[in-house]
C-alpha cells in the first residue's frame, strides 16, 4: 500500500532507501521535517544513520562532505537562507568534488510563509555549476532522490535538489521502492582531490568546467525533463516543478491543448527548449520563485520570440504560484470569487502564553521610557515575534546572528544604549563569533540571550546551547562581573529591570543569560534542563 | 469525483488531526489524496488552513482553487469566514460556534453569526460544549468532523476505521472517546438537517 507522506517525508524516505550513512541539517521553515522524519525512523536508528541536528548549515554541510569523504553517501538539508551560511562549503565542493553521493536540499520559500526572503536557490546551483532537481509531486519526490544519489557518484558533484514550501508541506500517497545498502569506507582515489590549494584547485575547477558537458548531457537525456506535445502551437509552456501541478488543474481531466516542456532538472535542456521555441508562436513560462528560466530563455535583445512569465506582468513578480495566477496567464477568464466578509481581521502569529520572551519585552519597553535613544537589535526565531504588537520592543531583524554585530556596529556609532536580543539556538548557530568581536573591543553593548533552550519557531528542536550559553560567554572573554543570568518571570520584573539598568550603565560588554524553558517543551525535558544549567553554572 | 476541503482554524487547534482522519479513510478506500498544511511561524497562535483533496483520479494541484472548494470546516468562527473566496457557489460550511480571542480586534460575535448564518448552507455548532460533555474537550475537532462526515465522499465505517488507526497508540480509552466524538458529531448535524 502507499505510504501517507508529506514531501519532506517522501524525500527522507527516499535519502534512507538511497542508502544514506548520515543526515546533517540545521532546523528552518519549510525544510525541518526532512531531518527529523530521519530521527524518528526505526529503520535509521537500526541502521544507525547520523541524524542528529548540527550547530548551523555550514558545519552541517561540512560534515556532510566530510561523511562523503570517507565514501559514504550523506545528505544536508537547509532552508533557503540557510544556503547563505553554507555557501562557503557549497561552493568550494563544486571545486573539488565529492567521493561518496552528496545531496544537499534547500527548501525554498516563495510568499515568505517563514522566512526573510524568497531568494531562489536555483541561481546558487547554477553558481556552483551543478546540477539541480526540482520535483513537482510528492511521489517524484522520493523518486528524484534516489535519482540524485546515482547522478552525483556518477558526475562525482554534490546536486541539489530544490523543494518549495507547497511540496515540502503537502501530503500524498507515495509508493515505496527498495533500499540500497550503505557504501563501504573508500578513500578518493586521488589524494588531491580535496586540498584545494590554487595548484590543486586550478585542476579541479578545469575539470568543473570540462565535465559541464556531461551535465547538460544528463539533463538532456533526464527522465525527469518530459517534452509532452500537442496540437494547438499557438504557444508553448515550460513548467518547471510544481508549476506544472497549477497547470494542469486548469485543464482538469482535458489535458493541455498547448505542447509543454515540464522541467525537474537543470541546466536547462537546451535541445528540448529550442523544440519548443522551433514548434510555437510564443512561449509561457511557469516557475516559482525567481524569474530563473525566464531570464536565461529571453533574448538579450528583445528581438526574439514572445516569451511570458514573471518579467512581462503575465505572471506576479513576488510571491508564490497557485492554479489561479497560472488561470489568469492563460488568459482564463477571472473568477469572481465571494469576498471575505469586511468584519474579518488579521491574526498574526503570537508568543504563546507564559512564554519568557514576553516577561523580557516587558523589560525592554520599561527600559525605553527611561533611555529616549534605545534600539534594539533582534534576531530570528521566535523572539522574532517581538517586532509584532503587543510588544515592538525590537527594532531590527535581518539574519541568523545579526542582533549582536549589528548593536555593536550602531554602539561604534554612539548609539546608547545599544541592545541586541537574541535566542540560545541562533546564538550559537551564528552569534558567538559576534561576541567576540564585540570582546575584544570591549563595545558598550548589552547582550540578553533569551535561552529556552529549544529551537522554538520550528517545532522545540534540542538546542546546541543547552547548558553551555553561560561557558561559552565566559570562554570568549566575557568579564564575568558582566555576565549575568536572570530568569524572565512576571514577578522578577523590577528585580531584572534594575540588573539590566546597570548593565545598560556599563560601558563595555555585558550578557545577561535569561534562563526559561520552553514553554512547548515537555516536563521531563524542562527538568533536565534544570539540571543542566544548575550544573554549567556552578 | 473530486472533493475539496479547507479546514480552517488557529494554530493549536487540532486541523491538522482531523486532517489526518479523513487521509488515512481516503488512502484506505483507496482513493487519491493530497493534503497542504501550514507549518512554522503562523502555528503560533495564528491563522492556519490546510487544503485537503480527494479523488479517484489524478490530483495535480496541492492547493485548491478559488472557488472550487465543496466544504469549509472550521474550528473557529471568525476563521471559517476568512476562507469563503474558495467556497463554491451553495458549498457547504460547518463551525464550531467558539470564538477563540487572541487578538483585540476581533469582531461583534453577533455580526460573525450573522455572516455564517446568511451562507444557505452553514451549519454553526456548540462542539467544544459537546466534547465538554462527553469528558474530552480535546475531541472539539472529532465531533466537528463527526457533523461533517455526510458532506464527506467517505463512510462512516472508514472514518472510524481511521480514527482507530490513528489513536492506536495512546490506548483504548482515547479511541474510545474519539469514537464517540465522532458519533456525537454525526448527531448533532442529524438534529439540525431534521
Amino acid at each position: 500500500m502507499k505510504k501517507l507522506l508529506l514531501g519532506n517525508e517522501a524525500l527522507a524516505q527516499g535519502a534512507i532507501d538511497a542508502g544514506i550513512s548520515g543526515t546533517y541539517a540545521y532546523p528552518g521553515t519549510p525544510s525541518t521535517e526532512i531531518t527529523e522524519y530521519i530521527q524518528q525512523s526505526k529503520t535509521a536508528t537500526t541502521l544507525n544513520i547520523h541524524s542528529q541536528w548540527s550547530v548551523n548549515e555550514k558545519t552541517a554541510m561540512e560534515a556532510a562532505l566530510g561523511m562523503s569523504y570517507a565514501g559514504k553517501r550523506a545528505i544536508t538539508v537547509m532552508k533557503h537562507v540557510g544556503l547563505n551560511v553554507a555557501a562557503d562549503v557549497f561552493m568550494n565542493m563544486s571545486v573539488s568534488g565529492i567521493n561518496g553521493g552528496l545531496v544537499v536540499v534547500v527548501a525554498d520559500d516563495p510568499s515568505m510563509h517563514s522566512s526573510q526572503n524568497e531568494q531562489d536557490s536555483r541561481h546558487y546551483g547554477r553558481f556552483a555549476m551543478v546540477p539541480i532537481l526540482e520535483p513537482s509531486n510528492q511521489q517524484e519526490t522520493y523518486d528524484i532522490t534516489l535519482y540524485a544519489f546515482y547522478l552525483s557518484e556518477r558526475l562525482g558533484l554534490p546536486v541539489m535538489i530544490r523543494m518549495l514550501t507547497r511540496l515540502s508541506h503537502s501530503r500524498a500517497g507515495v509508493e515505496i521502492g527498495k533500499r540500497t545498502a550503505q557504501n563501504a569506507i573508500s578513500l578518493p582515489k586521488n589524494p588531491h582531490q580535496f586540498q584545494l590549494i590554487p595548484i590543486y584547485a586550478r585542476k579541479g575547477y578545469q575539470h568543473l568546467v570540462d565535465i559541464q558537458t556531461d551535465i547538460k548531457e544528463s539533463s538532456e537525456n533526464s527522465y525527469f525533463n518530459t517534452f509532452i506535445d500537442a496540437p494547438n502551437t499557438s504557444m508553448g509552456i515550460i513548467a518547471s516543478g510544481i508549476a506544472y501541478n497549477y497547470l494542469m488543474e486548469n485543464f482538469e481531466d482535458a489535458g493541455c491543448p498547448f505542447p509543454i516542456l515540464k522541467i525537474s532538472q537543470y541546466p536547462l535542456p537546451k535541445n528540448q527548449v529550442n523544440k519548443l521555441f522551433d514548434t510555437c508562436k510564443k512561449i509561457l513560462i511557469l516557475e516559482d520563485g525567481y524569474p530563473f528560466i525566464e531570464e536565461l530563455v529571453t533574448g538579450f535583445s528583445g528581438k526574439e520570440k514572445k516569451v511570458m512569465g514573471r518579467l512581462t506582468g503575465h505572471i506576479n513578480r513576488v510571491g508564490e504560484l497557485n492554479p489561479d495566477n497560472i488561470a489568469k496567464a492563460l488568459g482564463f477568464e477571472a473568477k469572481i470569487p465571494q469576498p471575505i466578509p469586511n468584519i474579518v481581521t488579521g491574526r498574526p502569529p503570537e508568543l504563546c502564553i507564559g512564554c519568557a520572551h514576553r516577561d523580557l519585552f516587558d523589560v525592554i519597553n520599561q527600559l525605553k521610557k527611561m533611555y529616549e535613544q534605545q534600539q534594539v537589535f533582534g534576531d530570528i526565531g521566535c523572539s522574532a515575534l517581538g517586532v509584532l504588537p503587543p510588544y515592538q520592543s525590537v527594532n531590527t531583524l535581518i539574519d541568523m546572528g545579526a542582533s549582536i554585530t549589528m548593536a555593536k556596529g550602531a554602539a561604534d556609532a554612539g548609539i546608547h544604549p545599544s541592545i541586541a536580543f537574541i535566542g540560545d539556538s541562533t546564538f550559537t548557530h551564528s552569534g558567538m563569533t559576534g561576541l567576540l568581536d564585540a570582546v575584544i573591543e570591549n563595545t558598550p553593548i548589552t547582550i540578553i540571550i533569551s535561552d529556552n533552550s529549544a529551537i522554538a519557531m520550528t517545532g522545540a528542536q534540542d538546542s546546541s546551547a543547552s547548558g553551555r550559553i553561560f561557558n561559552i560567554c565566559k570562554g570568549i572573554g566575557v568579564d564575568k562581573n558582566h555576565l549575568k543570568v536572570i530568569t524572565p518571570l512576571h514577578k522578577n520584573l523590577d528585580e531584572n529591570l534594575d540588573l539590566i539598568r546597570n548593565e545598560i550603565d556599563y560601558n563595555g560588554v555585558s550578557v545577561i543569560i535569561a534562563q526559561r524553558p520552553c514553554v512547548q517543551l515537555p516536563k521531563e525535558k524542562k527538568d533536565q534542563l534544570k539540571k543542566l544549567q544548575t550544573a554549567s553554572i556552578n | 469525483m473530486k472533493t475539496n476541503i479547507i479546514l480552517a482554524g488557529v494554530g493549536g487547534q487540532g486541523i491538522l488531526t482531523i486532517a489526518a482522519v479523513i487521509d488515512t479513510a481516503a488512502l484506505a478506500c483507496n482513493l487519491n489524496i493530497k493534503q497542504s498544511e501550514v507549518h512554522g511561524m503562523s502555528q503560533r497562535g495564528g491563522a492556519v488552513q490546510s487544503h485537503v483533496r480527494i479523488s479517484d483520479k489524478e490530483i495535480h494541484s496541492d492547493l485548491i482553487p478559488l472557488g472550487k472548494a465543496d466544504l469549509i470546516i472550521s474550528v473557529e468562527p471568525m476563521e471559517l469566514l476568512r476562507y469563503l473566496p474558495y467556497l463554491k457557489k451553495n458549498g457547504f460550511l460547518i463551525t464550531d460556534l467558539n470564538p477563540f480571542v487572541n487578538i483585540s480586534n476581533y469582531p461583534e460575535l453577533k455580526k460573525v453569526y450573522q455572516e455564517i448564518n446568511s451562507h444557505p448552507n452553514s451549519i454553526l455548532i456548540d462542539a467544544k460544549k459537546a466534547a465538554k460533555d462527553l469528558g474530552n474537550s480535546k475531541a472539539t475537532n472529532i465531533i466537528l468532523l463527526g457533523a461533517a462526515s455526510s458532506q464527506l465522499p467517505l463512510s462512516d465505517n472508514s472514518l472510524q476505521e481511521a480514527i482507530k488507526t490513528l489513536f492506536k497508540r495512546k490506548g483504548d480509552k482515547v479511541v474510545n472517546k474519539n469514537l464517540e466524538a465522532f458519533n456525537k458529531g454525526k448527531e448533532i448535524t442529524t438534529e439540525i438537517v431534521l
